[in-house]
């Protein structure tokens, strides 16, 4: 057994992200809304977001709460158009391996396991 | 027309640690202080904006330590512009013809606090649920992003300008730089130390590229201003008339919707729009500025706002930095107190103790600091949220 981080990590038939997009403006955005933040129309169709995309900056967070292990890189990766926040995995945290504009692709792993023994998977994006 | 707003009063306590004091200590020194300023008192003052972000203290409990009169309190919470919020609260009622006085308050007790946010990681649950509006299973700091505002600000920092790579560690530590240098004029900054660009480099990395002294220092302290109407300053004594500082403009935007914002904020549209709509309303333009405070939270924030805020050409902030433009001594002094990265930001302060910075230097009383001859300033803050604050001050012409 497994779950997604989050509900819009899509993880069958291949990982992929999906977001919500504004049926009239086609904005793009995850998670719930109730309206469009950009032209507040009601209603949204899911949108399945490309796995590769842009890395189009990042931070190395070396200094985080407790629990939190550090360090690691997190951006934003433009996707076909669509800006996703997310980690940069599959690569060591350090500046001398992260460059604005880098291709990168999506990647799931696992985060561990429950009481249940259901298993959580998170998502990043890796370099091609 | 509305009725043009003044500061007649205006008071910042000193930024760092009050382990003596307490927060309504704090409040009630700088909104007493800025009274005593305007040569007013409580009885004068007929509403009170009120702000303490992490303090949990209300505009009450002030009344209740200084003058219970019975007026309106707006308590107001904008992050870090919740100290202009307060202010521009003030400003409405007084343009409103509401009011001819009004107080605004800022104050925040934070010594020791760590960083602004992402000190403390949510709880691991036992069983994986998915929860909220995203369906997360668990606390996503640190898995998807991170809350820590320096590493936000440091990702929309290398995003300047379609991410140029001229925007890196080595500029960001100049900038830094720059403020520590400022703050070695000011009594008031909570770090009065200049530093080197090596010791900004070598310092303790919170959030690559955003070393320690590369962030804004958390600290106590409290702002106030005493806000009068033109009509009944026009009443008062002309030496009070002269030291008086115009609103030219009071501005509170948030962000409009960007493709992108929700994943990361955009500070830059939100902080544009409220200084586009701010210079419209004081009829003046960036050119006319003789000094800026504006929200440097982190290095790389500094150099996207003098983008935002129009003080360089559109996407010219990296090569107008580097003409040493915004040192006190170039021609568009920004953050001559230091700013947040060393005079410290209690947070719900800032937004007040900022217009007080502009506001001194107008009144040609900043002393080793001053800009000389300064008549026109802008005083800009930031909220995440998000939130933009901007304030344009005039020099009395008497
Ligand atoms: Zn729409």
């Amino acid at each position: 057994m497994s779950i997604p981080i989050v509900d819009y990590l899509v993880l069958e038939p291949k990982p992929h992200l999906v977001a919500q997009e504004c049926t009239a403006c086609k904005a793009k955005v995850f998670g719930r809304h109730n309206a469009c933040p950009a032209c507040f129309n009601e209603s949204f169709a899911e949108y399945e977001v490309p796995t590769t995309g842009i890395l189009k900056t990042f931070t190395i967070v070396q200094f985080a709460a407790k629990g939190i292990p550090v360090p690691y890189t997190t951006g934003i990766v433009n996707c076909g158009g669509m800006d996703v926040a997310a980690n940069i995995t599959g690569v060591e945290a350090i500046p001398e391996n992260i460059t604005r504009g880098m291709e990168v692709q999506l990647a799931t792993f696992p985060l561990g396991k429950d009481a249940g023994g259901v298993e959580a998977i998170g998502f990043g994006f890796e370099p091609v | 027309m509305s009725e043009n707003v003044w500061i007649l009063g205006i008071h910042m306590t000193p930024f760092g640690k009050h382990a003596d004091k307490d927060v309504l200590d704090l409040a009630s020194e700088a909104a007493l202080a800025a009274m005593k300023d305007a040569n007013v008192t409580m009885k004068d003052i007929q509403i009170l904006g009120y702000g303490n972000l992490m303090g949990g203290t209300q505009g009450q409990s002030l009344q209740k330590n200084i003058g219970q009169t019975g007026i309106p309190v707006f308590n107001v919470s904008n992050a870090c512009a919740t100290g202009a919020t307060a202010l521009r609260a003030g400003v409405m009622a007084i343009k409103a013809g509401e009011a001819d006085y009004a107080l605004a308050v800022g104050v925040e007790k934070l010594s020791g606090a760590g960083l602004l946010t992402g000190n403390t990681a949510g709880a691991m649950p036992e069983n994986w649920t998915p929860k909220g509006r995203q369906g997360a299973i668990m606390p996503l700091d640190g898995y998807i992003g991170t809350t820590g505002m320096a590493g936000l600000f440091a990702q929309i920092g290398l995003a300047y300008n379609d991410s140029d790579p001229r925007a890196d560690f080595e500029l960001f530590a100049r900038i830094a730089e720059k403020s520590h240098s400022h703050s070695t004029l000011n009594p008031n900054a909570a770090y009065q130390k200049a530093m080197s660009l090596e010791q900004i480099m070598g310092d303790p990395m919170i959030s690559y590229p955003h070393t320690r002294s590369m962030c804004s220092a958390n600290c106590d302290g409290a702002a106030a201003a005493v806000l009068v109407s033109e009509t009944k300053l026009r009443t008062l004594p002309l030496e009070q008339q002269r030291r008086a500082v115009k609103v030219s403009a009071s501005i509170i935007a948030t962000d409009p919707w960007t493709p992108g914002n929700q994943e990361l904020a955009d500070v830059n549209t939100v902080t544009k729009n409220a200084s586009q709509a701010a210079y419209e309303q004081a009829g003046i333009g960036p050119e006319d500025l003789d000094l800026a405070e504006l929200h440097d939270c982190f290095a790389a924030a500094e150099l996207v706002h003098y983008d935002n805020l129009g003080l360089c050409a559109p996407g010219n902030a990296i090569d107008f930095f580097n003409t040493g433009a915004t040192w006190r001594t170039g021609k568009m002094p920004v953050n001559v107190s230091g700013g947040l990265m060393s005079k410290g930001h209690p947070i719900a302060a800032t937004g007040i103790a900022n217009v007080w910075e502009v506001a001194t230097h107008l009144r040609g009383e900043a002393g080793p600091r001053q800009i000389e001859g300064a008549k026109v300033g802008l005083a800009h803050v930031i909220g995440l949220g998000s939130t933009a604050g901007v304030h344009i001050l005039e020099k009395s012409g008497l």
